[in-house]
């Protein structure tokens, strides 16, 4: 493969992931959905940048041969790029090499039908993880899977949860030391949450770490050192609980992995807990809504952080965890000038922008970056969210303007850092709702009660917005609103462009220091998946995002759900009955680069 | 639905793993009453085996793979329904040799007796029992069963539903009683060894959830001559069905099939709609 020489000054790690911060080296291949372990998403390539970007144009596209929600991020290993479509979860390596779309080989899997009927949120894949010459995936139906790279041959496949049992697996793996990492997903089935590792060269489990039960089970040993009294003491992952209710407890683990190579600490968060019914449940219900530090080798819990404790509106733990370094003080509010401090950014949920010391699982700031009236913010000095009474669900009645709604602030979709504006870009939403603790549903022969919710745009009437954050001086620098959820994720470039997808199908370029809009086009379907950009063989950046709407927002159009019925979808179709008129169903590739 | 008056072959939807509703094989209420109807409509019959969880009426109904499910709570959203041709309740499990069983959920033993309900639904919404348990303290010793094979208890292998593991729990002394939706709750009391006593329980009086849900047949929206059609069958056969209800052993309360499931609670009304779209950007 051609590389060019101004790229020749390659990272000297051969087949790890770079370090937090060795942002100016780029080898112009995206081996990791989020780019590096660090999950900036950030490519330090400039040949497309303020001023040239407007020429940028279609250089090819694919069709997946798919039609639900696409989610994934395409993987660039040399000229190989790797797609992961969702269910069936079809495995597509294209050739870079040539120009257009050159099909290297096809993988198809053939996960068990039954699994579409089980996933909560649409059948989402969020893309596959390389590491020495293997890819690995995981399907719908709970199974993950190890491909050679070249060849497309099957190596390895390990089933690791049941769809008997409500469980599924959408996440991307991350490959650290030689183990693949894995969580599933479920949590609103009453599926128990975990973490697993898997043998990269064989497939066989070396530990998981449940997300509720005995300290045991949760991987809880002597070395754990939780920063915050509320998370000391033996089995919280039981007594936080009632009896047993931890068998069906949730936080399941189904975000992406971060991992930090100095501190050898990996980091992900769990889903919320079940049942719904919060007053079923009394307790902090640990170790559900929080994130955990944990050791790649062993998977020792190290820290955990709780971002909901006892959470009352479905916001899962999950959201990414950027890893920066950061001249940020301690608590009370640092500010510039405060020493150079190792932090993770992390947009949870619950609306609060939180910067954690990624050593210890300190806050050291949480700061709203939408409108919140669910809680009242976070106390730094005990570190607990406080709720706000007012708007906590009641059985019978009907609670108005909760903010967030349960998607939260920002759901799944990944916000991106760049070193060069020190700005995060969050793709996010703008969303309250109204819930009242009835409605009359009916799953397998019982009629039971559930919860009627309804989403509404939030304050300013748009429902989507793209946000550009900056954690030191703890506001947005700017912010971009959006008819619909920006449920895609977000790119940035050394070319000071981030590029984001709306659910109606534009792709855009905007200007990564002031949020000026400086190209866009309109693909055939609306954008969920992530973006990534890359050096070809031919010396060429290129930019890559796959289209197809769906997942929680785009449901209304991608699983044909009635508009009409406002609490489809959970309620999400609520707040989307003009999607289908805007947008339709859709699965491809598009990649953009300079004539 | 090429005919005015509806599907020329009678198409229903059944679970193959749900009793006393259906199982494959053809045995359950379902399959019989489909029977009866297709006798009376004069049409084929054709049985479309299909597991029901979530999104049942979107995979069935919504698919247009069937054209009728034969037992969905009257006046459900998403689909349009006759009227109820039979009532039944959430209903009180115990052992019949149990020497002071629970009989009333204003019992002061509540909160330490350990009870089974339901867990169904998104995000596993308690039955309107398990709400019931909840408001009266009765949390901590609540065995809760999910449709989707979990619970809470360790001798729970997960097979079969929701209902059936909880009465074998409470034959074997597992448990100390049971919450169960009628029809469930009367099959497998019936099938357990020790016998089970079966009690209709009223809701209780400031719960705003109802216990008792008038069942119906129920059709795609819009499709009112096959829905009529289906209802003069049903009414047709009354006697008939109350027999086959009986032998499956389905609790019932007296049916008023011209009241309409009574909302109990408030529902959200729909919130404004969202404001004009914008001209898509030059």
């Amino acid at each position: 493969m051609l590389r060019t020489v101004a790229m020749a000054a390659m990272l000297g790690i051969t087949g790890g992931l770079p370090s937090p911060g060795a942002a100016a080296d780029d080898d112009g291949q995206w081996t990791t959905v989020a780019k590096d372990a660090s999950n900036t998403r950030y490519a330090a390539l400039a040949q497309i940048d303020r001023t040239t970007v407007r020429n940028l144009k279609l250089a090819f596209r694919f069709s997946t041969g798919v039609t639900r929600g696409h989610e994934a991020a395409p993987l660039v290993i040399g000229s190989t790029m790797v797609i992961v479509t969702p269910y069936p979860n079809i495995v597509y390596a294209l050739d870079l090499s040539r120009p257009g779309a050159n099909v290297k080989w096809k993988f198809e899997p053939k996960p068990l039908a039954e699994a579409q009927g089980v996933a909560c949120c649409d059948v989402v894949n969020r893309g596959a993880a390389y590491a020495d010459g293997r890819i690995f995936f995981n399907t719908l139906d709970n199974q993950t899977i190890a491909l050679d790279l070249q060849t497309g041959r099957e190596l390895w496949r390990t089933r690791l949860g049941e769809i008997r049992r409500g469980e599924t697996m959408t996440m991307a793996p991350l490959v650290v030391k030689g183990k693949v990492l894995v969580g599933n997903s479920g949590g609103e089935m009453g599926v128990r949450g975990w973490l697993t590792a898997l043998d990269a060269a064989t497939g066989r489990i070396v530990w998981r770490a449940w997300s509720t039960g005995p300290d045991k089970d949760v991987l809880i040993g002597p070395s754990f050192r939780p920063y915050y009294a509320q998370d000391r003491g033996t089995d919280l992952g039981v007594k936080s609980w009632p009896p047993e209710a931890w068998k069906i407890g949730g936080g399941t683990a189904w975000g992406f992995l971060s991992y930090d190579p100095e501190l050898d600490l990996v980091y992900y968060g769990t889903a919320n807990p079940g049942p719904w019914n919060p007053e079923q449940r009394p307790g902090d219900n640990k170790w559900t809504s929080g994130t955990f530090a944990r050791r790649p080798d062993t998977g020792e819990a190290i820290w955990f952080y709780q971002w909901n404790p006892h959470d009352l509106h479905d916001y899962d733990g999950v959201n990414e965890h950027v890893l920066v370094d950061l001249p940020v003080g301690g608590t009370g509010g640092g500010g510039p000038g405060g020493r150079l401090r190792k932090v993770l950014l992390h947009p949870d949920r619950n609306g609060y922008l939180y910067v954690l010391d990624r050593a210890t699982g300190e806050v050291l700031s949480a700061d709203p970056f939408v409108p919140i009236t669910s809680s009242l913010g976070v106390d730094l000095p005990s570190g607990r969210l406080r709720p706000n009474p007012q708007t906590a669900p009641r059985t019978g009645e009907v609670v108005r303007n909760i903010c967030p709604a349960s998607p939260g602030g920002k759901d799944w979709q990944p916000s991106a850092w760049s070193p060069r504006t020190r700005l995060l870009y969050i793709p996010h939403q703008n969303l309250c709702q109204d819930a009242a603790s009835y409605e009359v549903g009916y799953i397998a022969g019982t009629p039971y009660v559930g919860a009627d919710v309804k989403m509404k745009p939030g304050p300013g009437g748009h429902r989507g917005e793209f946000s550009a954050w900056d954690p030191v001086a703890r506001r947005k620098a700017w912010r971009i609103t959006e008819h619909f959820p920006v449920w895609s994720g977000a790119l940035a470039t050394a070319g000071d462009l981030v590029f984001y997808g709306t659910m109606d199908g534009w792709f855009k370029a905007v200007d990564a220091r002031s949020g000026e809009l400086l190209w866009q086009q309109q693909l055939s379907s609306g954008i969920i998946g992530q973006p990534v950009s890359y050096l070809g063989p031919d010396g060429k950046q290129y930019v890559a995002v796959l289209a197809g709407v769906g997942g929680w927002a785009g449901a209304v159009v991608a699983a044909g759900l009635d508009a009409r019925d406002g609490t489809a979808a959970l309620g999400f179709a609520n707040a989307m009955r003009d999607l289908p008129q805007r947008t339709r169903l859709g699965g491809a590739l598009y990649v953009f680069a300079l004539p | 639905m090429a005919a005015p008056e509806g599907p020329r072959t009678l198409r229903v939807c059944v679970d193959p793993d749900n009793l006393p509703y259906s199982q494959a094989g053809g045995t359950g209420y379902e399959p019989a009453l489909a029977r009866l109807l297709a006798d009376e409509l004069k049409l084929p019959l054709q049985l479309h085996w299909q597991p029901m969880r979530r999104g049942l009426v979107r995979k069935t109904l919504g698919d247009g793979v069937c054209d009728a499910l034969l037992t969905v709570p009257q006046g459900l959203d998403r689909l349009l329904t006759t009227r109820a041709y039979y009532r039944s309740s959430h209903v009180l499990l115990t052992r019949q040799a149990d020497p002071a069983p629970l009989r009333s959920l204003d019992d002061p033993r509540l909160p330490q007796l350990r009870i089974g309900v339901q867990l169904i639904g998104d995000d596993l919404a308690a039955s309107p029992p398990g709400h019931a348990l909840v408001r009266r303290g009765a949390v901590a010793r609540v065995v809760g069963y999910t449709v989707d094979g979990g619970s809470t208890q360790d001798a729970d292998d997960g097979q079969g539903p929701a209902a059936q593991r909880m009465a074998a729990a409470l034959a074997r002394g597992q448990l100390d009683a049971g919450l169960a939706w009628g029809p469930q709750a009367g099959w497998f009391a019936a099938q357990a060894q020790p016998p089970l006593a079966l009690q209709v329980l009223a809701a209780p009086a400031g719960l705003g959830l109802p216990f008792e849900f008038g069942m119906a047949v129920g059709v795609r929206r819009g499709e009112t001559a096959w829905r009529d059609r289906l209802q003069a069958a049903l009414d047709a056969r009354q006697a008939d069905i109350d027999a086959l209800l009986d032998r499956w052993h389905v609790p019932r309360v007296p049916n008023l099939p011209n009241l309409p499931n009574v909302q109990h609670g408030p529902s959200v009304p729909n919130a404004a709609p969202p404001p004009p779209s914008p001209e898509p950007p030059k």
